[in-house]
């Protein structure tokens, strides 16, 4: 099944029962008063774990500097490879 | 004294796989000698060759890597170039029409991809016995070097979308280093229509669908030191229409 399909059907599914709600009868006033804005209420979810998400994700980022560094070791025993065996590197 | 047929028969017994190395260049001289150097010091326990697919570098690449094959040898590493710059996927498929191994690693030339990270690619296929091992540099052992907070920020946003969008089951779908059978490579790169970030994410998603097995590998990118990358407005444009393409045809 394609991912739009996917995403539309519990997409769907979830205003359906958004909906049924709004028509149902006698639901406690309490209940009542909130069930509008449910659609508020999950778009302010889908922006908090978007935020979550990118921020637990900035925050786990690993940066290695020290691979940098490992990186230039292999490059100038790599030169020196080449310079014994004659091909030259040299960049202009 | 053992003799060299005997030491290529424990190499064939331990490591039974052929890897082929497709590396696709353009302007990369100095870096596809060094990492040449690097790929013959840290695979020389299994089999493998490289091809460069070059897009008619006017730096000289294919001078240096005629040099290359000079000192490995012309059956280790392939030069097979091509007359222009025609673009990453397809060099894909021209290096694989050369490919003798039963499994292909594809990385870039500009030494943001470490060869010494190829032992752990192969030890965990063997392990899993999967159809790609993706290097990923969003896990613990993973890491990059070089990116400022914008980047890191693009980056990583990039991928929510792409996660909250595509549910893929790998955590870094813009990596490109990575290792895959060879038929599954040949099969779903028949597919693959996009360009840039986009192609290697469409590879990996597109694969997942098909149902191949996955595997991760830890790896640390270095930003390329020789030469300039980038990333600006233009390829978020592009990767965001991309994702959306995925949405659709996936």
């Amino acid at each position: 099944m394609k991912q739009v399909w996917k995403i539309g059907t519990i997409f769907t599914a979830v205003v359906g029962i958004w909906i049924s709600l709004l028509l149902t009868p006698g639901l406690p006033p309490s209940l009542q008063l909130i069930v509008p804005y449910f659609p508020m209420y999950a778009l302010a979810s889908l922006g908090c774990y978007g935020l979550g998400a990118l921020g637990y994700g900035m925050m786990v980022f690993r940066v290695c500097p020290e691979e940098a560094d490992l990186l230039q070791k292999d490059i100038t025993e790599a030169k020196t490879f080449f310079k014994e065996h004659g091909v030259d590197l040299s960049s202009d | 004294m053992p003799s060299y047929a005997d030491e290529d028969r424990k190499i064939e017994q331990l490591h039974p796989h052929f890897y082929s190395v497709i590396i696709p260049t353009y302007n990369e001289r100095l870096n596809i000698a060094l990492i040449c150097y690097l790929l013959f010091k840290h695979m020389k326990d299994y089999k493998f060759e490289v091809i460069v697919v070059d897009d008619a570098s006017p730096d000289g690449t294919q001078d240096t890597v005629k040099k290359l094959q000079g000192i490995y040898g012309e059956d280790r590493i392939l030069l097979r170039p091509r007359a222009a710059k025609l673009g990453l996927g397809t060099a894909y498929v021209h290096g694989l029409k050369y490919a003798s191994g039963d499994y292909v690693v594809i990385m870039d030339a500009d030494l943001s991809h470490h060869p010494k990270y190829l032992p752990s690619f192969i030890r965990k296929q063997l392990e899993t016995n999967a159809d790609i091992v993706t290097g990923t540099r969003y896990v613990k052992g993973g890491g990059v070097h070089g990116w400022d907070l914008r980047r890191k920020l693009t980056s990583r946003g990039a991928n929510v979308l792409a996660h909250t969008l595509l549910w893929p089951r790998v955590s870094d779908l813009t990596g490109s280093f990575r290792l895959y059978r060879k038929d599954v490579l040949q099969e779903v790169v028949q597919t693959c229509v996009s360009k840039g970030y986009v192609f290697q994410m469409e590879l990996i998603v597109r694969a997942t669908r098909m149902g191949c097995r996955i595997e991760e590998v830890p790896i640390t990118f270095v930003d390329r030191v020789y030469g300039t990358s980038k990333l600006g407005g233009t390829e978020i444009v592009q990767y965001l229409k991309g994702l959306l393409w995925l949405f659709f045809t996936t």
